[in-house]
Formats: structure tokens, C-alpha cells, sequence
């Protein structure tokens, strides 16, 4: 039963994936993008993290898709959709990233680690959102402040660089 | 359930995915929003490991990773906004005034 769900997750994913690289008009990546980032949020839910999941439901679609489609509304992009793909790389960026692909699932099929991870013994407590909380606030609480210190300059240049005038 | 090949696979999938539009599309937007997917496929490597190794760190490192995403965008739409205010163009291979 959950793999049947993995599959259908997985296969839109892959689809909507592929949409956002080759439709023409940046909206409709932009949609396409988001279909993607919610069906990795159900993916998410079945690997126990429901915390995540409703992190990357918020931060991907709520805020990131949002900003997107507003700056794509904002700028004038006729002119930059007449032609999807760079003149002359288009042919060699699929060959490089065909064979990349290729050889990381070779790499992972032929691998023998992988065959030694026992399957999880999923507990009551595991993933729960007051573990996740509390290994946030103690053992890595130094990267969570730091974290917090570079949203707060994203959030200053972003301001400062839309800034109009002398600045 | 789901083993965690799957997971690596659909993972490594989207990563390539993202990579061939960061390499071959034109328009400064979509090369973003593919690096985006990339971002988020690696994210579904850290918490499928998390979880079948039963260890937090994966999560705690994909938190990190969406909220240094979400400063990401902020700072690239703000440079895009700029440049284009500027310029007038959203051609990636237009843009080249940093090289000299």
C-alpha cells in the first residue's frame, strides 16, 4: 500500500519536474513547481516527518512559489520566453546530465551498503515534533542561531538591493 | 514499505532534472526555480536517511537547508529585480557586466 503511494507521489513528482524544465511560459513552471514541492510534502509524510512536511508546505509553496510568481507578474518576460534554451548547449547539457544520472544509479543499484541498513523499527516517539524540538533547541542550537543571523542579512539586502534611489 | 533505494533514486531523478534546466534554460527565473528542485531533491536524500536510520540530524539538516533556501530566493529575486530595473533583459547569457 505505501509503495503504491510512493509511486504515484514519485511519478508526478518526476513529471512536474520535467514540466518546470521544459514549458515555455515561466507561470506555468512556476505551478508546475509547486504540484512538484507539494507531492515531495506527501513523500515527506511517509517517511514519518510530518513536521517537515508542513515546513515545506509553508516555506516552498506558501512563501518561495508565491515570491516567484509575484516577481514573474512584476517583470516584463514576452521577450525572454520566445526562446527556451540557451543557443548551443542545449544537446550537451543533456548528454551531461543523462550520463550523470546514469551513473549515479549505477552507482547506487550496484552498491553493497546499501542492502545492510536494517529496515526502521518505527517507534511512537520517532520523527515526533517534540523530539525534533528538543534536538533543535539543545544539541544544535548554535547553527539555529546562525541560521537566524543569515535570514535577518538575506532579509536586509533583499531590501537594500530593490531599494530604489541612491541607496 | 517504500525501500530506501527508491527514495535515493527518485532523489538522484529530480536532481537531474533540476540540473539540465540550470544548464540549458535561458530564462533567469526558471534557472532558479530549477535550482530550487535541485535543493529539494537532495532534501529528500537527508530525511529518507533520517528516517531509516533513525537518526534526527537528517531532518535538523533539511530544516537548515529550506531556511537557507528561503534567504537564497529572497537575495536572487532581489539581484533579478535589480538587474532587470537595470537592464532590461532576463537572458541568462546577457548577463556578463561582472565580466569586465
Amino acid at each position: 500500500m505505501e509503495r503504491a503511494f510512493f509511486l504515484l507521489f514519485a511519478s508526478i513528482a518526476v513529471a512536474s519536474a520535467c514540466g518546470v524544465v521544459l514549458l515555455k511560459n515561466p507561470v506555468h513552471g512556476a505551478v508546475s513547481l509547486m504540484a512538484c514541492f507539494i507531492q515531495i510534502a506527501a513523500l515527506y509524510i511517509l517517511l514519518h516527518s510530518p513536521f517537515l512536511a508542513a515546513v515545506q508546505l509553508f516555506v516552498y509553496v506558501g512563501a518561495i512559489m508565491v515570491l516567484f510568481i509575484f516577481v514573474i507578474m512584476m517583470l516584463e518576460i514576452r521577450q525572454a520566453t520566445l526562446e527556451r534554451f540557451l543557443p548551443g548547449s542545449k544537446y550537451i547539457a543533456l548528454v551531461f546530465s543523462v550520463v550523470l544520472g546514469s551513473a549515479m544509479l549505477w552507482l547506487l543499484f550496484s552498491s553493497p551498503l546499501l542492502s545492510q541498513i536494517p529496515p526502521p523499527t518505527p517507534s511512537a516517539t520517532q520523527g515526533s515534533v517534540s523530539e525534533l524540538g528538543h534536538a533543535l533547541f539543545t544539541q544544535y542550537l548554535l547553527p539555529f542561531e546562525v541560521v537566524s543571523i543569515v535570514l535577518l542579512v538575506a532579509l536586509v539586502g533583499a531590501i537594500f538591493m530593490t531599494h530604489k534611489g541612491d541607496g | 514499505m517504500a525501500p530506501l533505494s527508491w527514495y535515493i533514486a527518485l532523489s538522484a531523478s529530480l536532481f537531474v532534472i533540476g540540473l539540465y534546466g540550470v544548464l540549458s534554460r535561458r530564462n533567469v527565473l526558471i534557472v532558479l526555480m530549477c535550482l530550487e528542485l535541485m535543493l529539494s531533491a537532495v532534501n529528500i536524500n537527508l530525511v529518507a536517511f533520517s528516517f531509516f536510520l533513525s537518526h534526527l540530524g537528517g531532518q535538523i539538516f533539511a530544516i537548515f537547508v529550506i531556511t537557507v533556501t528561503a534567504a537564497e530566493v529572497a537575495v536572487a529575486l532581489a539581484i533579478v529585480i535589480a538587474y532587470v530595473r537595470h537592464k532590461g533583459s532576463l537572458k541568462i547569457d546577457e548577463i556578463s557586466i561582472m565580466n569586465g
